[in-house]
């Protein structure tokens, strides 16, 4: 019984959403999430808004990082975020969003309802910190 | 788990836990979601909800898919979903993934190979992880199974990777089960070793346009006849539907619970192999209706009812296991922890048997007194003469 890990387990999303093709980030934060005792499902490339919704709540993560490099965080997060409204997930669900977000347009991510936004330079260990420390308990 | 105990002898929800129920029985995703997490996390409580669900199950066709990794098991799952969905039939798919055993983290990766039904919210994947259990995964997903029965799902697909003891208890839950065989898995030999072939009902030689794909076929009809001539004797091929004993008498079982144990083995069920190529769609068709056929077999046998009543009976095994092995942990710990136990026989002062038999006394002394109360009390009452 000892080997056994008993009770919650943090379930993490970690979506490519829209057309940009480079996942190798969301593979190293993937990885690095596994290591660090969550469940990941990764969503694979080239993901609509509502195909991440639906794999959001059918997986009821804790939390969705959306890692996006393509500089359409302005259209497609909020997309994911009224989807996830629509399914009553939005307010026990932490979204991060990864990748490169220009300052400029950060506030208004954060007013969709982003928790937290990291770019290019954060350390790995940063992020697990946070998803540890803020990932909703249910 | 000892954190469920206090809700143990009433069994009774929440107000919380009746809403998702509700919430759940009405078709709401999110609800299922949740109760799936609530099951794999074994939240108090979850034993209650998870009863409640029963009353509202049955429905459901339940398949297994196994094979090894690399296999295309997702890919095909995912065209198996896509062809029943054209039918109209709504389908709930459970994938499962290994988890680290140091860590406990896992990455769940089945969901990306699914894109035909994606946008689709009537197909319903959820991703589990073993979460370093042995045994507690098959209770976890006979569980989520139930769920997804109670919420409708017509058609419920079980995924995992056939690598061990495990899997094959985790496929078990499934009404049929479908193993996938890549080409050139190996040589005949490896055909004939025991496991993970034998709880085939269906087999499935996939990345059938690839080089190999005729022996393997070959290979594999050849261990099926082996099984047919073989097992004469009673017993052989055991986790199989009585491969084997052949007698001329047809009487339909229409009956269906008549207790005549494999007495109706005599129109057993012979494994088909189908070939398929999941990436192009090929063959998935003469899988469904391999798979239709088998559901046909088990109506008309019988073997539908057995197989649940043993699948209930193993149920009820584990879960008695569980709580059982939740109460000598607590035993253990009451008589000073396993760590001092065990330093205790390193310093030479005592042996486990000894130690085993002291922290088991109360325990059988208070069993003895309760098999009466047990006898007594009517069989799904709680005892109260």
């Amino acid at each position: 019984m000892s080997s056994q890990q008993e009770g919650e387990s943090i379930r993490c999303l970690v979506a490519k959403v829209g057309l940009d093709g480079h996942d190798r980030g969301a593979h190293v934060v993937s990885r690095a999430f596994r290591d660090a005792g969550f469940e990941v499902i990764y969503s694979g490339l080239h993901k609509s808004p509502e195909e991440i919704v639906q794999a959001a709540v059918q997986e009821d993560v804790d939390v969705l990082g959306i890692s996006i490099l393509s500089g359409a965080h302005d259209t497609l997060v909020p997309k994911v975020m009224d989807g996830l409204a629509e399914y009553g997930a939005k307010e026990d669900t932490l979204v991060l969003v990864g990748g490169v977000i220009p300052e400029e347009d950060r506030p208004e991510l954060k007013e969709a309802g982003v928790a937290a936004i990291f770019g290019p330079g954060t350390s790995i260990q940063e992020t697990v910190e946070f998803v540890r420390e803020n990932a909703p308990r249910r | 788990m000892s954190g469920d105990e206090s809700d143990r002898p009433t069994q009774s929800l929440s107000d919380d836990d009746r809403a998702l129920l509700e919430d759940l029985l009405a078709g709401k995703h999110r609800a299922l979601a949740r109760v799936i997490s609530k099951i794999e996390d074994r939240s108090p409580g979850y034993r209650a909800l998870v009863s409640e669900l029963y009353s509202h199950t049955g429905e459901a066709d339940v398949i297994g898919i196994t094979g090894s990794p690399g296999a295309g098991k997702s890919t095909l799952v995912d065209k198996l979903a896509e062809t029943y969905r054209e039918r109209g039939e709504t389908v709930g798919i459970i994938a499962i993934d290994p988890s680290s055993p140091f860590s406990g983290g896992a990455v769940l990766g089945d969901r990306i190979r699914m894109a035909s039904t994606v946008g689709d919210m009537d197909v319903f994947v959820r991703s589990m992880s073993a979460r370093g259990t042995l045994g507690g995964l098959s209770t976890a997903t006979a569980d989520a199974v139930k769920a997804m029965d109670a919420f409708g799902k017509d058609k419920i697909i079980i995924e995992t990777v056939g690598a061990g003891q495990n899997e094959i208890d985790i496929v078990r839950t499934a009404d049929t089960v479908a193993v996938l065989v890549p080409p050139g898995s190996g040589d005949d030999v490896q055909t004939l070793k025991a496991g993970i072939l034998e709880i085939a009902d269906i087999f499935v030689v996939n990345k059938a346009d690839r080089d190999g794909a005729d022996r393997t076929v070959q290979e594999l009809r050849e261990m099926i006849n082996l099984g047919e001539d073989g097992g004469a004797g009673p017993g052989a091929g055991a986790g199989h539907h009585g491969v084997g004993a052949t007698t001329e008498s047809e009487k339909p079982n229409a009956g269906a619970d008549e207790d005549d144990s494999d007495g109706d083995a005599d129109d057993s069920w012979r494994p088909p192999i189908v070939e398929t190529v999941a990436t192009t769609g090929d063959g998935v068709a003469d899988f469904v209706d391999e798979l239709a056929a088998h559901r046909d077999y088990l109506v008309d046998s019988g073997t539908l009812a057995d197989n649940a009543r043993q699948r209930y009976a193993e149920e009820i095994r584990t879960h008695l296991r569980e709580d059982v092995h939740a109460l000598l942990e607590e035993q253990l710990e009451r008589a000073g922890g396993v760590d001092d136990l065990a330093e205790a026989v390193r310093r030479g002062e005592t042996d486990p048997y000894s130690i085993v038999d002291d922290v088991l006394e109360p325990v059988e002394a208070c069993v003895g007194d309760l098999e009466t109360d047990l006898a007594d009390g009517e069989r799904g009452d709680r005892g109260d003469e």
